[in-house]
C-alpha cells in the first residue's frame, strides 16, 4: 500500500493552512481549532480493527476524535504515540478517542506486533489509499484531524507538531469553545 | 491573517511548500558500462537527496525502518554485491537517540560479474532503488525506482 499522491491541489490546500498557520505566529506547525462555521464534515470510511471487526467514523458520533494517520517506519509517528495513549486514558470518559490508521504496506502483521510491544490502548484501523484519498491523499506521515463531537474536521496537523498542541485542540472541543477560537485566533480559521 | 493575498498567490505559496516525492531523491544517469566477458566490473550509481531530507540507510538499527537497498535483475551481468556510503548517525527531534540515515549526495558501487557466456553488445541492466525519507518532521512513503544501467559487453 502507497500513500496517494495524486492530489496535489488538496496537498495546496494543507499548506495553505501551514503557511498561515506560520504567518499567525504561532509556530510553522500549529494551528488552534477552526471556527465551527469553518469546519468540514470528516469523510465517513469503514475499516477493521486488528480483531476483525468494522470500524466506521459513525461508531464515534458525539466524541471528539483524534484520527491520526501514522506507519511503524514512521519516526515522527511513534513520537505521538504514547501522547495519544495519554489522551486516551485521560479524556476517555469525557468523550474522546483516538482512532489511529496505520499505512503500512504489510498489514497487520507489522503493525499488530508494535501495537502489542507500545501498549497502544487505542483502536487502530489498517489504512487504505482510498481513505487516504478521502482526507486529502495524506502525502505525508505523520497526519492527524481533530474532530468535533458534531463529525467536523477542527484542527489538522501535518508532520510532527508538539503534544501541547493536540491538548489544547481536544480540550478545546471538549470543552466546546469552538467560538471562542474563532475570536481569539482568526488567522487560524484558514487551515 | 493573510487575507490581502489573492488565492492563486496563496496557491502559488502553498505548492512552493509541499515538497514533491519524486523530487525528493535523484538517481543521475550513470554512464555506459563497459564490460569484458568472464570478468568483474563495477558501476558507480549516483544518488542526490534534496536538502533537509534524509533516507535511512542500507543498515537501520530499528527493524521497522526501512533500509535503502539497491537491486538488480539477474541478466546480462550478475551483481555480486553493493557497496553502500558510511551511514551518518543523527540525531533528529523525533528520535531518542541518533539513527543510521544517508543525506545530501552519495554514491552506490555495484560489483558486477560478467558472465563467459554473456552476449556481446549494447544492453541495459535494470536495477530497482527503495528507499524511504523524511525530514526531521515528517515522513514520506517508501518508494521505489528503476535504475537502468547502459553496459557494452565485449569479448
Amino acid at each position: 500500500m502507497y500513500l496517494s499522491l495524486r492530489r496535489p491541489a488538496l496537498l495546496a490546500v494543507a499548506a495553505i493552512g501551514i503557511a498561515l498557520a506560520g504567518c499567525s505566529g504561532q509556530g510553522s506547525m500549529r494551528a488552534a481549532v477552526k471556527a465551527e462555521k469553518d469546519r468540514n464534515t470528516a469523510p465517513s470510511f469503514t475499516l477493521k480493527d486488528a480483531t476483525g471487526r468494522t470500524v466506521q467514523l459513525a461508531d464515534y458520533k458525539g466524541k471528539v476524535v483524534l484520527l491520526n494517520f501514522w506507519a511503524t517506519w514512521c519516526g515522527p509517528c511513534k513520537i505521538e504515540i504514547p501522547w495519544f495513549i495519554d489522551f486516551e486514558q485521560r479524556y476517555k470518559d469525557r468523550g474522546f478517542a483516538v482512532l489511529g490508521v496505520s499505512m503500512d504496506e504489510d498489514g497487520w502483521e507489522t503493525v499488530k506486533p508494535y501495537l502489542e510491544a507500545k501498549k497502544v490502548n487505542y483502536r487502530v484501523v489498517i489504512g487504505t489509499d482510498e481513505v487516504a484519498d478521502l482526507y486529502g491523499g495524506v502525502s505525508s506521515l505523520p497526519t492527524s484531524f481533530v474532530i468535533d463531537r458534531q463529525g467536523k474536521i477542527a484542527s489538522t496537523h501535518v508532520g510532527l507538531v508538539s503534544k501541547s498542541v493536540y491538548q489544547d485542540d481536544i480540550e478545546q472541543l471538549l470543552e466546546n469553545r469552538g467560538q471562542v477560537a474563532e475570536r481569539t485566533a482568526p488567522a487560524a480559521g484558514g487551515n | 491573517m493573510a487575507r490581502w493575498l489573492s488565492a492563486p498567490l496563496l496557491l502559488l505559496a502553498a505548492t512552493s511548500l509541499l515538497p514533491a516525492q519524486g523530487n525528493i531523491l535523484t538517481v543521475v544517469a550513470p554512464p555506459k558500462l563497459t564490460a569484458k566477458k568472464n570478468t568483474t566490473v563495477t558501476a558507480k550509481v549516483a544518488v542526490q537527496l534534496r536538502n533537509g531530507f534524509h533516507v535511512n540507510s542500507n543498515t537501520p538499527a530499528d527493524d521497522y525502518l526501512i533500509p535503502l537497498r539497491l537491486t538488480w535483475t539477474a541478466a546480462p551481468l550478475e551483481a555480486k554485491g553493493v557497496a553502500y556510503p558510511k551511514p551518518k548517525m543523527e540525531k533528529y527531534e523525533f528520535s531518542e537517540k541518533p539513527i543510521s540515515v544517508f543525506t545530501g549526495d552519495f554514491d552506490l558501487v555495484t560489483t558486477f560479474q560478467v558472465p563467459a557466456s554473456a552476449t556481446p553488445g549494447m544492453q541495459v541492466i535494470s536495477g530497482k532503488l527503495r528507499y524511504q525519507a523524511c525530514t526531521h518532521k515528517e515522513c514520506f512513503p517508501p518508494k521505489t525506482i528503476e535504475v537502468k544501467l547502459p553496459v557494452d559487453i565485449v569479448n
